[in-house]
């Protein structure tokens, strides 16, 4: 098995190094012969690694602990789904399984854009990059390796007679789902960053590069998203610190590309309508994949220390030659290229949309940046002070929270305001109703005796948001219904299927109201740690928490004990829980097994910390308001993303209002 | 046109300026300085007050509970021992065991011992780790090197 598995990481490789170089002879003989045997080599790479991934995954499933990666990462006892996620527990795994999902976007890429005029330069791009990993992969970290004894008479092989286990923590539904995920976003960008970087060596640079890559992007960016949400999900509900959210360098890592992924979707909008920001949106999009790289080597160098990396390895300043390297070529391209991306358009007044999406793309990377800063401050100040300092989470907290507070105003503001310029009558057409929500919204809260001034502000601003999507809808079903008469959900499934981008998008915009509500809760969190004997019982306001029992036991993988506890509300019952500690037998490493009532108003979320010497049990409660409307945001956001990836049932006609507008023919 | 340029400079300037002034009260908030123990204890008094975080390897068998969440547990780096006090809301890591590599963070008490709120752990064994740390037959076996081996 292995040695397929090293043959196919062998055949990626060459087949990459054939691309790249296939591709750019194909280019300068102009022979589109050549060119799409470059293209064929990438789809063939893309079958040779999944063949690489199949080999270590029958590896796992027939736990041959021969091999290394096998005997670190698995067991016999495990489940079979945890064999397969623990291909990507590891570094090597993970890595293997990162170049795979990059040659499934490549080679899909390469299939569907066969006729784009860019793909000569869009195949030598990836197969450039994908050559890297491909490189690592084989070379430096190779999962096929085999253990061996070191003996007088040489290495000979080695078996142990089962793994070490796969981390208990890892041990988790969520788990199996949230690296392919997140992994996905992380490298589908590699797609818009070659679509740019073959614009730019072409010259061709025009809005196409963005248009045809626009579905690309967004899944990516989707992925992502997602990715980031999974993984504070995993954490709630695994870590048990009661929080889903703690800037570790790891989170922030993927983090940094989200925004400025997320500002890219914005600001390529407004070189489709008018020709501007050529220069800051193919710098945004490169800058998006090197961060994405740079999260990889984040995670797995150990430069900033951080709960859930991988440890600090060797081999990591190779992916940060790799970024530099990148990074200089990119950066030779643009400049070489900038007397061709000269702007066509000027701004032409301060209140419009234009300038909304620029003050939106400014807000995301000063978030990235503060991100960025915080997560490297430690190596920043070694290097400058030779004192190394780290900044936790007040320093995120402090910068981000206004950061993302202005950004949810402009998720309302901006939809809002004209392009051009907006005049002040319809200013206060279409901010009127909302502003008075929000001020409503903000002068209830304070009433009810809300005294937290950024909850509140956030809760003013979610209202002034919601208010503005929902007359954005009214209104165009509104039109629709004069225009063509019918009922309002007959009109309103038209409106939708007729832009889909469009309402699509306030969709998302809703679901990033939601996630704030559910952000702003945090303001609120409360809990109480408590030793208690059986009867006994601690409360966190209405909430009380008694302890029944301490029942144990054992399955084939990890022994536990519980702490039984009833949970009332005002001395009604709510229902029996028992939050538990695992000991993992294959690894030896205790987790809890958190437990959690959550309803819309707020989570209850129990832990049981441990046994003291006098035999009382440490159950900690927390109660946390609102974080179901993360999940329910996330939900919605996914909806809306489905939303704006479906075609327009009939193409909508567009005011090409400006010289850009020949940018629209394209579409 | 001018005017309007004029404009665009202020409000980016403002941004800017709120920006930088939301970084550097950040930092001065948030900032902890990474410490060995060995430091710490070569300061004395002047660390006294200041935001610390401190590593070192858990001393076998020193971890005690003191009720309600409150942990002792005692760090060591290159010969210096520090006795450590947690008294953070989170639960403490359940990777916090025997050996395990640590990072309090929290401050230097009066009597030398140490009061954190927020501890990091790692199992030495948790990721990549050497496979030589565990389980069988310790010194005997190596990983077979980072090349493609064949038998």
């Amino acid at each position: 098995m292995h040695h397929l598995g090293n043959f196919s990481l062998m055949a990626v490789v060459v087949l990459c190094a054939y691309a790249v170089a296939t591709s750019l002879l194909g280019v300068n003989k102009q022979s589109s012969q050549l060119v799409n045997s470059a293209r064929r080599a990438l789809i063939a790479a893309a079958g040779f690694s999944a063949l690489s991934v199949a080999a270590l995954l029958a590896l796992f499933l027939a736990d041959d602990f021969r091999f290394e990666y096998v005997a670190s990462y698995s067991a016999s006892a495990l489940p079979w789904y945890y064999k397969v996620s623990a291909l990507w527990a590891g570094n090597d795994g993970s890595l293997l399984f990162w170049t795979f999902l990059m040659l499934v976007f490549a080679a899909a890429c390469a299939i569907s854009r066969k006729r784009d005029e860019l793909m000569p330069h869009v195949v030598a791009t990836l197969g450039g990059v994908i050559l890297f990993f491909a490189y690592m992969n084989y070379w430096v970290c190779n999962p096929f390796g085999q253990l061996a004894e070191i003996t007088a008479a040489g290495p000979i092989p080695f078996t142990p007679r089962d793994g070490n286990g796969l981390n208990p923590l890892l041990q988790h539904p969520i788990m199996a789902i949230h690296p392919p995920i997140l992994y996905t976003g992380y490298v589908g960008f590699v797609i818009p960053f070659a679509f740019c970087v073959a614009a730019l060596w072409t010259r061709r640079l025009d809005a196409a590069w963005i248009q045809n890559t626009r579905r690309w992007t967004l899944i990516a960016w989707f992925f992502l998203g997602s990715g980031i949400l999974l993984g504070g999900r995993w954490a709630y509900v695994e870590l048990g610190w009661g929080g889903y959210w703690g800037w570790d360098p790891v989170e922030n890592a993927a983090l940094m590309p989200w925004l400025t992924g997320t500002a890219f979707l914005h600001s390529v909008m407004i070189q489709e309508r008018k020709g501007m920001l050529k220069i800051w949106n193919a710098g945004l999009v490169i800058v998006t994949y090197l961060l994405c790289v740079f999260g990889t080597f984040l995670t797995r160098s150990g430069i900033v220390s951080s709960v859930h990396a991988f440890a600090s390895s060797e081999f990591a300043w190779r992916f940060l030659v790799f970024i530099i390297f990148a990074a200089i070529l990119s950066a030779a391209l643009l400049i070489t290229r900038i007397k061709d991306l000269r702007t066509e358009n000027e701004l032409e007044a301060v209140v419009s949309r234009e300038s909304g999406f620029l003050f939106n793309n400014l807000l995301l990377l000063a978030a990235c940046f503060a991100v960025l800063w915080g997560t490297l401050f430690p190596v920043l100040s070694e290097a400058v002070q030779g004192e190394q300092i780290s900044v936790g989470a007040p320093f995120f907290n402090r910068v981000n929270v206004p950061l993302g507070l202005a950004l949810l105003l402009m998720t309302g503001v901006g939809p809002l305001l004209a392009w051009r310029r907006s005049s002040v009558d319809s200013l206060k057409r279409n901010f009127t109703v909302p502003l008075l929500s929000g001020l409503a919204a903000g002068v209830l809260l304070v009433a009810f005796g809300m005294r937290h001034p950024y909850a509140i502000l956030c809760f003013a601003m979610s209202a002034f948001v919601v208010v503005t999507i929902g007359s954005e809808f009214h209104r165009g079903v509104r039109a629709r219904r004069a225009h063509r008469g019918g009922g309002y959900g007959t009109a309103l499934m038209d409106l939708v299927q007729r832009n889909t981008r469009r309402y699509g998008g306030y969709i998302v915009h809703f679901g990033i109201v939601l996630l704030f509500i559910g952000f702003a809760g945090n303001a609120f969190n409360k809990d109480v740690i408590a030793d208690l004997n059986r009867g006994e019982s601690t409360a966190i306001g209405p909430w009380k928490v008694t302890l029944q029992d301490l029942p144990s036991g054992e399955t084939p993988v990890y022994d536990w004990l519980g702490a039984q506890v009833l949970l009332s509300k005002n001395d009604e019952p709510v229902g029996i829980f028992q939050p538990r500690r695992q000991l993992d037998k294959a690894t030896g490493q205790a987790t809890s097994e958190v437990r959690r009532h959550a309803t819309f108003q707020e989570d209850i979320y129990l832990v049981f910390s441990g046994v003291t010497e006098d035999g009382r049990a440490t159950v900690h409660v927390y109660r946390n308001p609102l974080v179901r409307w993360v999940w329910l945001g996330a939900f919605v956001m996914f909806l809306g993303t489905v939303l704006t990836l479906l075609p327009n049932r009939s193409p909508v006609r567009r005011a090409a209002t400006a010289p850009g507008g020949a940018a629209l023919e394209a579409v | 046109m001018a005017v309007r340029k004029a404009k665009f400079f202020v409000g980016g300037g403002l941004f800017l300026a709120a920006l930088t002034g939301l970084l550097i009260t950040g930092v001065e908030e948030g900032k902890a300085y990474y410490q060995t123990v060995g430091e710490l204890r070569a300061m004395g008094p002047r660390a006294e007050g200041r935001r610390v975080r401190v590593a070192g390897d858990v001393v076998p068998g020193t971890i005690a509970s003191e009720g309600e969440g409150k942990v002792r547990f005692e760090i060591e780096h290159e010969g210096s021992r520090l006795a450590v006090l947690y008294t953070g809301r989170e639960p403490l890591p359940d990777t916090l065991v025997d050996r395990a590599q640590a990072v309090a963070e929290g401050h230097l008490l009066q009597d030398g011992s140490f009061e954190a709120n927020h501890v990091q752990a790692k199992c030495a064994s948790k990721y990549d780790a050497a496979y030589e740390e565990t389980k069988t037959a310790p010194a005997a076996q190596t990983p077979a090197g980072r090349q493609a081996t064949d038998d």
